[in-house]
């Protein structure tokens, strides 16, 4: 061997694939999404949930959480044209909607400054806003509200009193 | 001037003149049917440059704002009930459709001299083309959306409260028209400008 990194590419590589038959050997699902199905086989996706449209803003679940969007969106154009969330949620519309008009947030650069627009690296909204279906979690979730942690008897704040 | 005055005045004496060879009866009936056969062949044809068909006969259609139609809900949906492209831009009542065929022959000379024959042309030429039709569906109370979609029949308890709210207010009090607000539902909009874009 010429090359002994290549030769430790190789040795991992085998070691790997060594490993691997006892990894696809488990019961346990390696994609949630995809449940049991062979990797070379195609899944069968669930049916698509139906988008809450209830217009009834969602309680954050931590303070700088993006609000989730509690309306369709369906089709929505948002490119170099044309944003069509700013129809209803941009500064001068809002007053008519009566939808939530965008944070003051949106219109900082990363440096802090504030520009007269809304900002570029905040212009796709769907990165962080999204709708949400009425579907049984894939995971579990442990999450616990910081108000709830600060209001239990042994948090440090209880104590201090 | 003075030899087309005497042409007039001479196919005027020709017209004047009673039939020497027919019988009136045969004028009068032929007449008739001759009148049905233009009026069919006439309607037929028009018919004709008011289907689907026509308008994605050329690749103007097909390859820029056909293709856009079919990723919406006026394309494909769950019922299948689906809007073709007369059924949005050509006015349905007998008048209106001749007015708009007339207007129409504007973009015969459009195709001919190939206004918008690539995808630049077409995108440079967009929003002048999506303004005549914004124009046009404003100065008629947008009449083609209220041809499927009559505000008498919403029932508002089945809308979001959003759209219970807008359609409450704003449509069912006359202040604004179906297409003042819902722009681009059935193609790509243009751009529409920085009041769109990031104000």
């Amino acid at each position: 061997m010429a090359h002994p990194a290549l030769a430790l590419r190789i040795a991992i590589a085998a070691l790997a694939l060594a490993a691997t038959p006892a990894l696809a050997q488990a019961p346990r699902a390696v994609d949630a999404m995809r449940g049991a199905t062979p990797v070379g086989d195609e899944s069968r996706p669930p049916p698509l949930g139906n988008v809450e449209n209830k217009d009834v803003r969602r309680e954050r679940a931590y303070s700088m959480q993006p609000p989730t969007i509690p309306h369709k969106i369906d089709n929505y154009q948002v490119d170099l044209n044309v944003n069509a969330c700013l129809g209803c949620h941009s500064r001068g519309r809002a007053p008519v909607t009566q939808a939530v008009a965008v944070s003051v947030s949106h219109y900082m650069d990363r440096d802090g400054n504030f520009l007269a627009t809304i900002s570029p690296r905040r212009y796709f909204c769907e990165q962080c806003h999204v709708p949400q279906v009425d579907a049984k979690p894939l995971v579990g979730n442990g999450f616990v509200d910081v108000d709830e942690i600060l209001s239990r008897p042994s948090a440090p704040a209880a104590k201090a009193k | 001037m003075r030899w087309l005055i005497a042409l007039a005045k001479r196919y005027w004496a020709t017209i004047r003149r009673p039939s020497v060879h027919y019988s009136l009866g045969f004028l009068v009936v032929g007449g008739f049917i001759a009148g049905i056969v233009f009026w069919g062949a006439f309607n037929t044809a028009l018919e004709l440059t008011n289907t689907e068909a026509f308008c994605t006969g050329c690749h103007e259609m097909r390859d820029n704002v056909f293709v856009e139609l079919k990723r919406t809900i006026h394309y494909t949906n769950r019922s299948g009930v689906r809007a073709k492209c007369p059924d949005c831009h050509v006015p349905h009542d007998w008048t209106d459709k001749i007015a708009r065929k007339m207007q129409a022959s504007k973009e015969v000379w459009a195709k001919l001299f190939r206004t918008i024959d690539t995808r630049e042309k077409f995108v440079d030429h967009r929003l002048e083309l999506a303004q005549h039709e914004w124009e046009r569906m404003k100065a008629n109370d947008s009449l083609e959306c209220r041809n499927c979609h009559g505000a008498d029949y919403m029932d508002f308890t089945r809308q979001s409260p959003r759209a219970a709210y807008m359609h409450g207010t704003y449509l069912v009090g006359g202040q604004r028209t179906c297409i003042d607000c819902h722009k681009g539902i059935a193609h790509q909009l243009p751009d529409m400008g920085v009041a769109l874009r990031s104000p």
